[in-house]
């Protein structure tokens, strides 16, 4: 895995609000096919991090490079509009699921197609070759996503019937359909039960067979250990360690952030 | 059913009224003449109807709730009307009855009914207009009369400066309209939502008081007079043959909004729309370009509102300012809101009750303000989703090939 | 330069009458994040009550400093009356609905009030009594500052240290302060938000209402009307000054009146509104947080 090509390079992030520094100079480096952990005990900054990847927040400093693999552009990040990060080819769940409510759940995962899309009013006035094509093409696209995180059956619901578990795989079927090589997971089990889980690692490990590189952040850290090549360890906005699951579980500096919490639970 | 402690409830609203209204609805004074009229059968009234009022609102809230729950067990039915604009063999045949009616409109009714009607199909193409805005991308408005208003005076000026016709300004009212819209919304649309309707009612009164102050450009107040009606190839026409012929442009307009806006409510731009108007941040994360998106919709109704002032300043031949006011972007946000945001035959409805009713029963007409501002407020607290409630489109699957699903409009 | 101390004043008065609203729009925005978009008829009801109530006694002929306490009261009465009723009826039951909802029905409930008001009085203007007398102690100054510009402005500061004093030293003040800060903490601490939410209305009505009735006074006539204007002034104050902070509305307010006097006074008194109006839209596209507010930073 260490040879394959760097594909998120964060470098000396930072990010303060008034007096607090919420991120505190971190580097990460995250690897073609692997899937990395982030974690760290909760306010230590991780879903800011994801938020100044993402580019809902700007950093105070730092630089943050993508490249794709598909052919080997790199882009700097910093100051670029979520939507234009999405398209470069990095796409995230969110923490506390931010599903269209009211939306079917196919039209959920069709939104994701939007920026991989192009038909505007001309398209959608008059229905043009072209225009149809794309749609149809959408559709069959959200519908094999949805098939894939096995939603399948329930296409024309609405996204807030659907059960909690539901609702975050999902997220995950919405953030696949914008073609990203990078994923980025905010707690994707939270809220899940064991059977859930199983399934969502299950999912994870498909995803990443089929080539998209992941970032997550969780706290189930049985799900951490077991799915993740590598992990980072953030506490008040540092990072404090890094290394395979079997380095990190060691790490002194880990046991004492989590402070008599069960990290091998 | 109804329990005591209500009752008692409801006496305590109907005596709070009563004091709440007192000086205004009882009270009467005429200062020049010093007396003092004391209108007390106003207070009986006051308090009867607050009694009554209030007993049906529980009845209301008492059955939604009840309704919500059944909603949980997923045993309610839809109702009636909302099942009828979902099954295509209801609504079709709907559709071409009402298509007819409206062709033949003018054969079966005076000109004095064909005027009324043209009022209310314009109202039809602002509601919907707006509805792209405010029902369906979710960007309140308040400022839309503005729009109308450069639609109607690109028209009266145009037509006064450089003797253009209408057909020749038809397109040319909406396209500064949209132009207006875009020059606009680019800065304003990053704000948020309220902001974003505090900016565009300062800005609606901004073009309003403009217009009544620079005389020079637009002649004030007095407004422009004898602005020409549409010829018709060049031929002039009776009194009630230029009405007719306004009524049927306006009819021909209202398809041409629907099936506009139906097909852009189910393409992409449209789901985007619906998209942003659930959850912003959601929208940016999965590659939806806010600014952009937001920018078609905004400029999209001003458009549509462009296209209708210019239809108004040839129907009543005469715009100023005062057709421009606040008031009238409320209006049309009330035909939005009753309708149905986000649903075409909903608004098409809301617009046809709104200003056919106090049209034909005069004793209303006094009333017509009172009640869209009482409008907004009851749909708000009792039912958001308008009459018709906006339906999701229906997909099939058969294995992996794709059904086109039902168009729920 | 009596010019310009003329403007001053008449900018000051001004100013006072916009800050006696702003206040009702910041604190209720401060607490539950709505613009009210029904304050500014708030206002206009309290011009009219006391426009009512004061043409009443004195044709009954009571004396004149009986009039001016009995219809300051009663349009404070009635004035807290109706918000207490617009907050329960139109907001209340929309706490938890989508960010849109009540501004609509706070759209509603202003249209609503306005035609009530037109319905059951009038739509001419009505000649409003003149509650404030020429001082003679005021005669030398007379030509540049009126007694009513000295009466607004002593009665708008003895209202601002009130307010001031009720908010820091009470109870429901300190409550009012936990509510705008955390709704949820504060409902955990044990404060009646409800009650708090309430009591917000009420104060901004009643000092909605004393300005109503300054500035009937001050220009001596009503009509259904003038809620509009003056609360959409009145908001572009607080926004001016920082919507949600109540020091932010009385200075925006003051900055408003300022300028709008010496803008009519020296360049042109036709566009007047625009100016207020321009002001509103700028302040929003560029400085939304106004000249004493925090920005908000989103949550996700």
């Amino acid at each position: 895995m260490s040879d394959s090509p760097i594909i998120l390079k964060v470098e000396g992030l930072s990010k303060y609000f008034g007096g607090i520094k919420a991120i505190d100079n971190v580097d990460i480096d995250i690897r073609q096919g692997e899937i990395v952990a982030l974690i760290g005990p909760n306010g230590a900054g991780k879903t800011t991090f994801f938020n100044c990847l993402t580019g809902i927040y700007t950093p105070t400093a730092g630089d943050i490079y993508l490249s794709d693999p598909r052919n080997g552009k790199t882009t700097r990040l910093n100051g670029k509009k979520p939507n234009k990060i999405t398209e470069i080819g990095m796409a995230r769940t969110f923490q506390n699921i931010r599903l269209f409510p009211t939306m079917s759940v196919l039209e959920n995962v069709m939104i994701g197609r939007h920026c991989r899309t192009k038909a505007l009013i001309f398209g959608a006035v008059f229905r043009n070759k072209a225009t149809r094509i794309e749609e149809t093409q959408i559709i069959e696209r959200s519908y094999e996503l949805l098939k894939k995180i096995g939603l399948h059956r329930q296409v024309n619901e609405e996204a807030r019937n659907l059960s909690y578990g539901a609702q975050r795989r999902l997220e995950i079927g919405r953030a696949l359909a914008t073609d990203p090589f990078l994923l980025l997971l905010d707690e994707p089990a939270a809220g899940m039960n064991p059977k859930e889980t199983e399934a969502l690692v299950a999912l994870i490990r498909e995803i990443c067979a089929e080539g998209h590189s992941i970032l997550l952040i969780e706290h189930d850290m049985k799900l951490v250990m077991s799915l993740s090549d590598r992990i980072f360890v953030m506490d008040y906005g540092k990072k404090i360690a890094q290394g395979t699951p079997e380095e990190v579980r060691e790490n002194p500096a880990v046991i004492k952030a989590y402070l008599g919490e069960d990290v091998d639970a | 059913m109804f329990p005591v402690k209500e009752l008692k409830r409801s006496a305590l609203t109907s005596l709070w009224f009563a004091f709440l209204t007192f000086p205004i609805m009882v009270v009467k004074v005429d200062p020049i003449e010093r007396v003092v009229s004391w209108r007390w059968d106003n207070m009986f009234f006051i308090a009867f109807g607050s009694f009554v009022f209030s007993i049906l609102a529980k009845v209301f809230i008492i059955q939604k709730e009840r309704r919500a729950s059944k909603k949980k067990q997923k045993t309610i039915s839809e109702p009636l009307v909302q099942r009828i604009v979902r099954e295509p063999r209801f609504l079709y045949p709907l559709a071409l009855a009402c298509f007819i009616f409206g062709i033949s409109f003018p054969f079966l009714f005076s000109t004095y009914q064909t005027n009324i009607m043209t009022t209310a199909l314009m109202y039809v193409v602002l509601g919907l207009g707006l509805n792209i805005v405010v029902g369906v991308a979710g960007l309140l408005d308040l400022g839309y009369v503005a729009f109308y208003a450069v639609g109607a005076y690109s028209y009266a000026l145009l037509n006064y400066n450089f003797d253009m016709g209408f057909w020749t300004v038809l397109p040319i009212g909406g396209l500064l309209a949209a132009l207006l819209g875009i020059i606009l919304g680019f800065p304003v649309l990053r704000l948020r939502g309220d902001y974003l309707a505090i900016v565009t009612l300062g800005f609606g009164e901004i073009i309003r008081l403009v217009l009544e102050n620079w005389n020079d450009f637009s002649q004030g107040p007095s407004g422009i007079a004898n602005i020409p009606r549409p010829s018709f190839f060049g031929m002039d026409m009776t009194f009630a043959g230029g009405i007719t012929y306004i009524y049927y442009i306006i009819l021909v307009l209202v398809v041409l909004t629907i099936f506009v806006v139906n097909r852009l409510q189910n393409s992409r731009l449209g789901r985007a729309w619906l998209a942003l108007r659930e959850d912003e941040i959601a929208c940016e994360a999965m590659g939806i370009d806010k600014t952009k998106t937001k920018l078609i919709a905004f400029s999209l109704g001003a458009f549509w509102a462009g296209f209708v002032g210019v239809i108004f300043a040839a129907k009543t031949t005469f715009v100023n300012p005062a057709s421009f006011t606040f008031l009238e972007s409320a209006i049309i946000l009330s035909i939005v809101v009753l309708g149905g945001m986000g649903s075409i035959i909903g608004v098409v409805i809301g617009a046809l009750i709104l200003i056919l009713l106090p049209e034909y029963l005069r004793a209303l007409s006094e009333y017509r303000m009172l009640a869209f501002g009482a409008i907004l407020v009851v749909m708000m607290v009792f039912k958001p989703g308008g009459i018709i409630s906006n339906v999701r489109r229906n997909y099939k699957f058969k294995g992996l090939s794709v059904v086109e699903g039902k168009n729920n409009e | 330069m009596d010019y310009f101390i003329e403007l001053l004043f008449a900018g000051l008065t001004r100013g006072s009458i916009y800050a006696l609203i702003a206040l009702g729009y910041t604190m209720v925005y401060g607490i539950i994040g709505l613009i009210n978009f029904a304050h500014g008829e708030i206002y206009m009801i309290g011009a009219f009550t006391s426009f009512i109530v004061a043409t009443v006694l004195s044709i009954y002929g009571f004396p004149l400093l009986a009039i001016v306490i009995i219809a300051a009261v009663a349009a404070a009465v009635w004035s807290s009356a109706y918000g207490f009723t617009v907050e329960k009826l139109a907001y209340r039951p929309l706490r938890k609905a989508p960010r849109l909802a009540p501004l609509i029905s706070a759209i509603g409930m202003s249209i609503f009030l306005q035609n009530y008001v037109l319905l059951a009085q009038t739509s001419d203007f009505l000649p409003f009594p003149e509650l404030i007398p020429e001082f003679a102690f005021m005669e030398p100054v007379a030509h540049i500052v009126g007694s009513s510009d000295m009466v607004i402005l002593v009665t708008t500061a003895i209202v601002m240290i009130a307010l001031t004093c009720l908010i820091k030293f009470t109870k429901i003040g300190k409550a009012m302060r936990a509510t705008a800060q955390d709704k949820t903490m504060a409902v955990l601490v044990g404060v009646n938000v409800d009650r708090v939410i309430s009591a917000t209305f009420i104060i901004g009505s009643a000092l909605a209402a004393i300005g109503g009735l300054l500035i009937a006074s001050h220009i001596g006539q009503i009509n259904f009307y003038i809620g509009f204007l003056a609360g959409i002034k009145a908001f572009t104050a607080a926004v001016l000054g920082g919507i949600g902070s109540i020091p932010g509305a009385v200075l925006g307010s003051l900055v408003l009146g300022l300028t709008e006097s010496f803008a009519t006074g020296y360049i042109s008194s036709d566009y007047e509104d625009v100016f207020a109006f321009s002001l509103l839209v700028l302040i929003l596209i560029f400085k939304p947080s106004g000249l004493l507010g925090k920005t908000e930073t989103k949550k996700v």
